[in-house]
């Protein structure tokens, strides 16, 4: 079953006629995406590759095919109008892919967001992918820039706020025969949309979820939020790996969000939260996910 | 991107916040000049401060052994004898690390009579994605060591960001800080306007520390921003052309502002392995896993998800600056990318830069057995792994050899 995403989910995208997301929502396409609408401004009537219609807005498009979620590749400056635009229009995911949103527009989506039914996943993410049944997990349902063959279906839920690290685990779990009910990029922003933990409830509440990979880095405190309540409350295994041991302190390590500053978000704090929780932590990201293999 | 301290008292005073008189200058003679006017307009002191992005300025020790990066001078001629001696000078701070930093830049300002030290900042409160200002009775000091020595001396305050910030809330905080009489408001005042220079200018950190009670030669107190701080969001400059023109590039490492033009993002670091990756979090990864191997990592360096050619060969050319590196690693996840494309780069990197250094390359994802035998054709001596933790044993013997 999955979470957040079903294999015929019916998915809009929002800057279908920029280059980066022309390509992503090809490969989407082609992975058995159900990609029904796209959406940018003044070129309502066009097609995208003659078959996915385009329209002016998110609401008419919603209206007239039926999406439930969208995948936003609009540039940084118009980002946050078109989540907002996105929520307003109902939709039950948002998953934002823009890298170099300004904080004050998400610290504003954030608060204007809050107590609608629209989940947000990202910004600054590489979105979500819920596999298929097909050769190289095609037929499922892929939200972003991740490569869809690397995935297998299965019933390990993974989520991290890296993009190429997810990857790495999702790699390392189909090599060892373990298949994923749903990869979830939270991104690497300070403001995201949604937390390890939000995830993590929604992996623990699905009965199709058998394990759990958390990927964090150093910054903020989201995993040591998550690891406390999966200390009270997951009922499954949860193995994970923290990047950044090595960050030096007051830099951003490429993510705006992987910064330790004031002596807080070290990797340390973070690794010995989730040991505390009895989440099996990998030594190295080689070892992803050996570790959950352990506690299987 | 950090401002300097002149710059941050400019946004502030924009924003309606009492800052103590004064100008910049990179000139001794130019100091003597704006001490001269501050003299002339009746303060008995006047404060010479050296413009780095740094803390600890004042207890720094300038390499040919003069001591202090901010002095109080009592007339002009002695602004301009220290003026001479540190300016071009380099100075140790306990943040600027054995190096130092060269001083371009002097900020001449009023010696106010300080009557009592705050601390004040707004920062994002990652917690709960709304802005957060911390206040504290104790200033002038480091607010870490206050949050564990004396706690209870810290105040903090949460702001709808949708609202923003209240005057009766500014009040509060003012009073909380032990403000009475006529001073709860222009406490407020000056509260208010650096939340307004937090928000409106895209700050990520406002930090005026100390924030004090100052009192004129007729005896009348009020309350000024001392000393400030100011980070900002990199992401939000498009709409801030003015403070985008305050970017000092003496400030930022060479090549990180050189890897900058190319889109990537590095940050040198002291060890002697190299590595190149595409990722801010697998290269986070990397890095730890050298270090986890005994190895110490030489940079951290995330040539962005699509890895061209020309980013891996400025990526090359760039690491290989470093002088204390002793080995490479490339560590590349293509995902979408084809990795014989990456593969290609990497051998027409290493050939441009005529690579003498051993190199340790992992490849995987799409294409990966067409890339690698790129790789194994290419005549270059380069070591394979399969395996981000082999890849990072294998390069800490060869930086280690």
């Amino acid at each position: 079953m999955a979470i957040l995403l079903k294999p015929d989910t019916k998915v809009l995208i929002q800057g279908i006629t920029g280059s980066f997301g022309g390509r992503h929502t090809q490969l989407s396409l082609e992975y058995g995406t159900q990609v029904v609408a796209g959406v940018t401004p003044g070129k309502a009537g066009q097609t995208f590759e003659d078959t996915v219609p385009i329209f002016d807005g998110v609401a008419e498009a919603a209206r007239e095919t039926g999406a439930t979620a969208s995948a936003i590749f609009v540039p940084p400056p118009f980002a946050a109008d078109a989540i907002l635009e996105a929520v307003d229009a109902g939709l039950e995911l948002v998953v934002a892919i823009t890298e170099g949103i300004p904080v004050r527009d998400m610290i504003e989506v954030k608060a204007a967001i809050t107590g609608s039914a629209t989940r947000l996943i990202g910004p600054n993410c590489p979105g979500v992918v819920t596999p298929g049944t097909d050769e190289d997990s095609h037929g499922g349902c892929r939200i972003g820039i991740a490569p869809g063959y690397i995935h297998k279906a299965g019933d390990i839920g993974v989520v991290s706020r890296s993009g190429t690290l997810t990857y790495e685990a999702v790699w390392q779990l189909t090599c060892n025969d373990l298949g994923q009910s749903t990869c979830v990029g939270i991104g690497g922003d300070p403001v995201p949309g949604s937390t390890h933990l939000d995830i993590i409830k929604l992996f623990n509440d699905d009965p199709d979820t058998r394990g759990i990979i958390m990927i964090g880095e150093i910054g903020g405190s989201a995993e040591e939020e998550a690891a406390e309540w999966i200390k009270a409350n997951c009922n499954k295994p949860v193995a994970g790996f923290i990047a950044g041991t090595t960050a030096p302190p007051g830099r951003r390590m490429g993510h705006a969000g992987a910064i330790i500053s004031g002596g807080k978000g070290t990797a340390e704090a973070k690794i010995a939260a989730m040991e505390a929780a009895g989440i099996s932590v990998a030594e190295t990201p080689s070892q992803m996910a050996e570790a959950l293999m352990k506690i299987l | 991107m950090n401002l300097h301290e002149y710059q941050a008292k400019q946004l502030l005073a924009r924003h309606g916040v009492e800052v103590p008189g004064g100008q910049p200058c990179t000139t001794a003679n130019e100091a003597r000049a704006i001490a001269e006017k501050l003299f002339a307009e009746g303060q008995e002191m006047v404060v010479l401060k050296i413009q780095i992005h740094s803390g600890g300025r004042g207890k720094g020790v300038f390499k040919d052994g003069f001591k202090g990066g901010v002095h109080l001078c009592k007339s002009s001629e002695d602004v301009h004898k220290k003026a001479k001696a540190m300016l071009g000078n380099t100075i140790v701070t306990k943040q600027t690390g054995e190096a130092g930093r060269q001083v371009h830049t002097l900020l001449v300002a009023s010696g106010e009579k300080i009557v009592d030290e705050f601390y004040l900042a707004v920062l994002l409160d990652r917690e709960t994605s709304q802005p957060l200002i911390m206040a504290s009775r104790e200033g002038g000091v480091d607010i870490e060591e206050v949050a564990e020595t004396n706690p209870d001396a810290i105040v903090k305050l949460q702001v709808d960001p949708l609202l923003g910030l209240q005057p009766y809330q500014a009040r509060n905080l003012a009073k909380a800080l032990g403000l009475g009489g006529k001073l709860i408001h222009s406490g407020a005042k000056l509260i208010a306007g650096v939340y307004r220079t937090w928000w409106e200018c895209d700050a990520t950190m406002v930090e005026i520390n100390p924030l004090c009670i100052i009192e004129s030669p007729n005896g009348t107190q009020k309350i000024a921003a001392v000393d400030a701080k100011i980070s900002i969001d990199g992401n939000a400059l498009h709409r801030h052309k003015d403070i985008a023109e305050m970017r000092d590039l003496n400030e930022e490492a060479e090549l990180e502002v050189e890897a900058s033009k190319f889109d990537l993002n590095y940050i040198k670091l002291d060890g002697n392995v190299a590595c190149l990756v595409n990722g801010a979090g697998l290269a986070m990864a990397t890095m730890d896993a050298i270090k986890h191997y005994g190895g110490e990592p030489a940079n951290f360096l995330d040539v962005g998800g699509s890895a061209s050619t020309e980013q891996v060969t400025a990526a090359f050319q760039i690491v290989l600056k470093d002088p204390n590196v002793k080995a490479i690693l490339v560590n590349i996840f293509g995902g979408i990318m084809n990795c014989n494309t990456i593969a290609e780069g990497v051998v027409a990197a290493a050939q441009a830069t005529q690579l003498k250094l051993p190199l340790v390359v992992r490849l995987e994802g799409n294409n990966v057995v067409a890339g690698r035998k790129t790789l194994a054709d290419s005549g270059l001596t380069l070591i394979g792994a399969d395996s981000m933790a082999e890849a990072a044993q294998k390069v800490v013997a060869e930086a280690a050899a």
